[in-house]
């Protein structure tokens, strides 16, 4: 089974080579000639506004924490959908009434506004 | 599963580079890198799990700690105030306390490590735990399964509740005072 894997381990070691290997090379020929307009943050060409840490509204954290929810849900249903066939009718049903009690809670942060933005 | 040479090397690789990342998490000056470094850290530790056989788990580590509880911390950072301020950012405080704690978890755990009778297993072809736990689920289990979304739903009605507070029912349009 190991052997399944390797070659995201191969994909993985090749990604940080290249990277690291430009990004070292670049390091170590490239010229350093540090101007104050080279110091800006990049802003698609617009003169930058502000800090490039600035504070988030709270309200992406809510929808950080519905997806966490869903993410939580997609792996209860991930076993299922790797045996859809073997569990058959039974399966479906039983997984249909779980996505339909989260449909509910969907529906009431629907209802309640958490997916409005204003 | 881990007796040839390879897997061993890898272990080590994986183990180190973990290792690695956790200590950026807790050394780094700046709470920003160590929320990042969180990413490597438990990316290793699934690939300890995919070392083990434990396909499902690593998984569900990337999925749901990689990819939420990260985002989570992340968005938790950057609500922080004085995010940019390096002396509020991530300081060191009470180290002699702190390696005093350190000190004796390492201790308990390597007594627990060396007292444990270890079962040595012998290596069989492991298939994806994934048919199992989907069998699982869906049969000896399928009522824990049902209440498990239960939860989830408790929890997603929890969080819109407590965020939500201050929000009167949309009957009238007077919403936008303050909010940001």
């Amino acid at each position: 089974m190991l052997l399944t894997w390797f070659p995201i381990l191969v994909t993985l070691a090749v990604a940080a080579l290249v990277v690291g290997g430009m990004v070292t090379i670049n390091r170590l020929t490239g010229p350093r000639r540090p101007s104050k307009i080279k110091g800006e943050e990049f802003e698609c060409g617009n003169p930058p506004t502000g800090q490039a840490w600035g504070r988030f509204s709270v309200h992406f954290y809510l929808t950080a924490l519905l997806f966490v929810v869903f993410d939580v849900e997609v792996i209860f249903l991930y076993p299922w959908a790797v045996e859809l066939r073997h569990l058959g009718m039974f399966g479906l049903v039983e997984a249909l009434i779980f996505i339909g009690i989260l449909t509910v809670g969907l529906v009431y942060a629907w209802q309640r506004g958490a997916l409005d933005w204003n | 599963m881990l007796n040839s040479l390879a897997a061993q090397a890898i272990f080590y690789v994986i183990a180190a580079l973990t290792v690695g990342f956790a200590a950026l998490v807790a050394f780094s000056r700046n709470i920003v890198y160590s929320a990042f470094a969180l990413v490597g850290a438990l990316m290793g530790v699934a690939g300890v799990y995919i070392l083990l056989a434990a396909d499902f788990v690593a998984m569900v580590q990337v999925l749901l700690y990689v990819g939420g509880i990260v985002v989570l911390t992340i968005f938790a950072v950057m609500l922080t105030q004085g995010i940019g301020d390096l002396a509020v950012s991530n300081r060191a405080v009470g180290p002699g306390a702190g390696l005093a704690v350190v000190a004796l978890a390492g201790a308990v755990m390597l007594y627990a490590t060396l007292r444990t009778p270890w079962h040595l297993a012998t290596a069989v072809a492991v298939a994806s735990t994934t048919y199992g736990i989907g069998n699982a689920f869906l049969g000896v289990y399928v009522l824990p399964f049902e209440i498990a979304s239960l939860v989830l739903l408790a929890a997603l009605v929890g969080a819109v509740t407590i965020s939500r507070q201050d929000t009167p029912p949309p009957a009238d349009g007077a919403a936008e005072k303050g909010r940001s």
